[in-house]
């Protein structure tokens, strides 16, 4: 066995993907569930990079590249957001957050 | 097989020449400093206190080892740690010389040559923020954490410029491999100005030659821009809580980098290992020429001794930089030992620049800090990248 | 040999940092192993011939990003998380279903993987910096134009939401 399936890599990608989805519906800090969002991203960013080294392309590195642009420009948004909600609910539980609740 | 043993032992060699170079910097550095506020600096602990780092190194070895009572003790312990292993990181793809042939071995005098050595210096300079920012984070101090805040802030934003720094001679070189950059500045115009892409044309790089050594300054945390870790601000910012070998790592760590900033400036703009001027017209005696006038200074004050002792210790030093000067003729040697010492000596000068900027200037305030990276270095830097594109467009590389 | 050995040594660390980053309660730990998640990436990526994308990965993401995480975690003193009333239904169904959950989809892409293709270190050699950059100005000019569009709005919006009021 030189060389590793590619499929290998796949199912990584897969458990990591997997693992960001439980992480996003059972942690209640802003911040830890924020990081599982960056965890999924960077699942995805092996699958494109898998199969453009299955189709020999480097179109799957530029969505890659473009998937890392657009979760750096979220990240800050996103983290700007938190900051303000701190700032207004002294609180970094999302259980907290709910004064519109029904 | 041989690649792998090859490449151990230049890897051995670099560890004990890195370690050496480290210890040492930190004594020309008092030196030097000591001269510039007219006084001695380290003159007892041996020789010309040739010493003083041995000594400083056991007194930060047999002093007690602190851990702050609510500190993070993993993070405490991983951040120093962290810090000195990516400072050390980079010597492995600096260029000291070109392909030479030693006892039959071709190899060039490089750990390893990365296709994209360049971003791997970009990427070392990235997370070496984490050091710092955990290490003022896990003190579980006040003064660690402003102190890490203010240092993390302060290198996240001169990453920016330095970033559009190295882009620009990039343009003019158009390689990643730190290798290819000193190969495609060889060459002079004229017969005696070197092609180096400080003077490369048709886009001379001396404005983003001037904001890597700004942005150097403010990435390696020296004056003017040490305010993270300025002893009458903040204590000592985000080392405060730290002691002993902890401290000690911290220190290394500052000073290796300080090597690794200066050595990239000379690669990226003053063409690496590369002699001022063609070996056809004599440059290969230049380090001949200056040890020997060396040992000729150290012979004079060794016959003519302001101390007693001088008259045992400074003629054998002349004995020593002659057999140097010597070293730079022997033709076998001449290939390996000229690139490195053209190495040595641009970044000597940079890092000798380093130390007089400490010397000299005051400290800037941080909001004076961060003002000049985001209205001042930045645009700077992106307008001479437009520049310098625009002049290679119209007038090729 | 080198490359399972590569593949399964840096699979293996992702795996636990991202179970780490699930288990941890305190955020700081969970950045600490988003890092290290996304550092064996890196080096699955270089494996797969990836060199650029595993350069910017460690520069952008590991680099910026996650000092960003960082320094937000700093800057708001962030605690750890309070546990809460939760049943214990969900630790001792919802994890042991998830497990299942991910054999089944790792078997259903055994099943459904395009090839038996295998990743050969240096069968690839297409990924220099040399072929995004001709990608990314030529066929791909105009995503690139809009990101820069996109992070300019990021920049904006996060200046007016983070800003301090002036009185």
């Amino acid at each position: 066995m030189h060389s590793v399936p590619l499929s290998w890599y796949l199912i990584l990608s897969a458990v990591l993907f997997g693992l960001g989805v439980a992480g996003f519906l059972l942690r209640r800090n802003i911040i830890t569930v924020f990081m599982c969002i960056e965890l999924m991203l960077n699942a995805v960013n092996l699958s494109f990079v898998a199969f453009s080294y299955q189709l020999k392309q480097i179109d799957g590195h530029l969505y890659a590249f473009f998937v890392m642009v657009v979760a750096a420009a979220e990240a800050a948004v996103g983290l700007a957001i938190i900051l303000t909600v701190f700032k207004n609910r002294a609180t970094l539980q999302i259980d907290e957050v709910d004064s519109m609740k029904g | 097989m041989e690649f792998v043993i090859l490449t151990l032992v230049k890897a051995a060699l670099w560890a004990v020449i890195i370690l050496t170079t480290l210890a040492y910097l930190q004594w020309v550095e008092r030196k030097v400093i000591a001269h510039i506020q007219l006084r001695l600096g380290p003159s007892r602990v041996g020789p010309h206190g040739l010493l003083q780092p041995l000594a400083d190194v056991i007194k930060l070895l047999t002093k007690e080892d602190l851990t702050p009572p609510q500190a993070n003790k993993l993070l405490f312990v991983f951040a120093p740690f962290f810090s000195v292993a990516l400072a050390l990181l980079p010597v492995a793809v600096l260029p000291f010389g070109p392909e030479v042939e030693i006892f039959g071995i071709r190899t060039a005098i490089q750990l390893t040559d990365l296709d994209i050595g360049v971003l791997f210096l970009l990427a070392i300079s990235s997370l070496s923020v984490y050091g710092i920012a955990l290490a003022g984070w896990s003190s579980n101090s006040k003064y660690a954490l402003l102190g890490g805040l203010r240092a993390s802030a302060q290198m996240v934003s001169y990453e920016l410029p330095m970033a559009l720094a190295v882009a620009s001679p990039l343009l003019l070189s158009n390689t990643l491999s730190l290798q290819e950059l000193v190969i495609t500045q060889s060459g002079y115009y004229a017969g005696w100005i070197p092609q180096w892409n400080f003077f490369k044309l048709p886009a001379p790089q001396v404005i983003s030659y001037l904001v890597f050594l700004m942005a150097a300054f403010a990435e390696t945390n020296r004056i003017p821009f040490d305010l993270p870790e300025a002893e009458n601000e903040l204590v000592a910012g985000f080392h405060t809580e730290y002691s002993s070998l902890k401290f000690a790592s911290f220190f290394m760590a500052e000073y290796a980098n300080m090597i690794t900033s200066c050595a990239f400036a000379t690669v990226l703009f003053l063409g690496g290992y590369l002699p001022l001027w063609p070996a056809e017209k004599g440059s290969d005696l230049f380090p001949t020429a200056l040890f020997l006038a060396g040992g000729a200074i150290a012979m004079y004050h060794g016959l003519h001794p302001a101390r007693p002792r001088d008259r045992r210790t400074l003629p054998a030093v002349a004995l020593l930089f002659w057999f140097l000067a010597f070293l730079f003729q022997v033709p076998r040697l001449k290939q390996i030992l000229i690139p490195m010492f053209w190495f040595g000596f641009k970044t000597g000068f940079l890092l000798f620049v380093f130390m007089w900027v400490r010397g000299t200037l005051p400290r800037f305030r941080y909001d004076q800090l961060m003002a000049f990276t985001w209205k001042f270095l930045f645009p700077v830097a992106m307008l001479n990248m437009l520049a310098t594109g625009l002049l290679v467009a119209l007038y090729g590389g | 040999m080198t490359e399972m050995l590569i593949f399964w040594a840096f699979a293996v660390v992702s795996v636990g940092c991202a179970v780490n980053l699930v288990i941890q309660r305190h955020p700081i730990n969970g950045a600490i192993s988003l890092i290290g998640v996304m550092g064996s990436l890196a080096v699955l990526y270089l494996q797969l011939g990836a060199e650029f994308i595993a350069a910017v990965q460690v520069i952008v993401y590991a680099g910026a990003i996650m000092v960003l995480f960082v320094f937000v975690i700093m800057l708001l003193n962030a605690e750890a998380e309070q546990r809460t009333g939760r049943s214990a239904a969900v630790r001792l169904i919802g994890f042991p279903s998830l497990a299942v959950l991910l054999l089944l989809v790792g078997m259903l892409i055994r099943r459904l993987a395009p090839a038996p293709e295998s990743v050969r270190f240096g069968d690839f050699m297409g990924g220099t910096a040399e072929n995004i950059g001709r990608s990314l100005f030529t066929g791909y000019l105009l995503p690139f134009e809009v990101t820069s569009a996109l992070i300019l709005v990021a920049i904006i919006g996060a200046i007016v939401l983070a800003h301090k009021e002036i009185d």
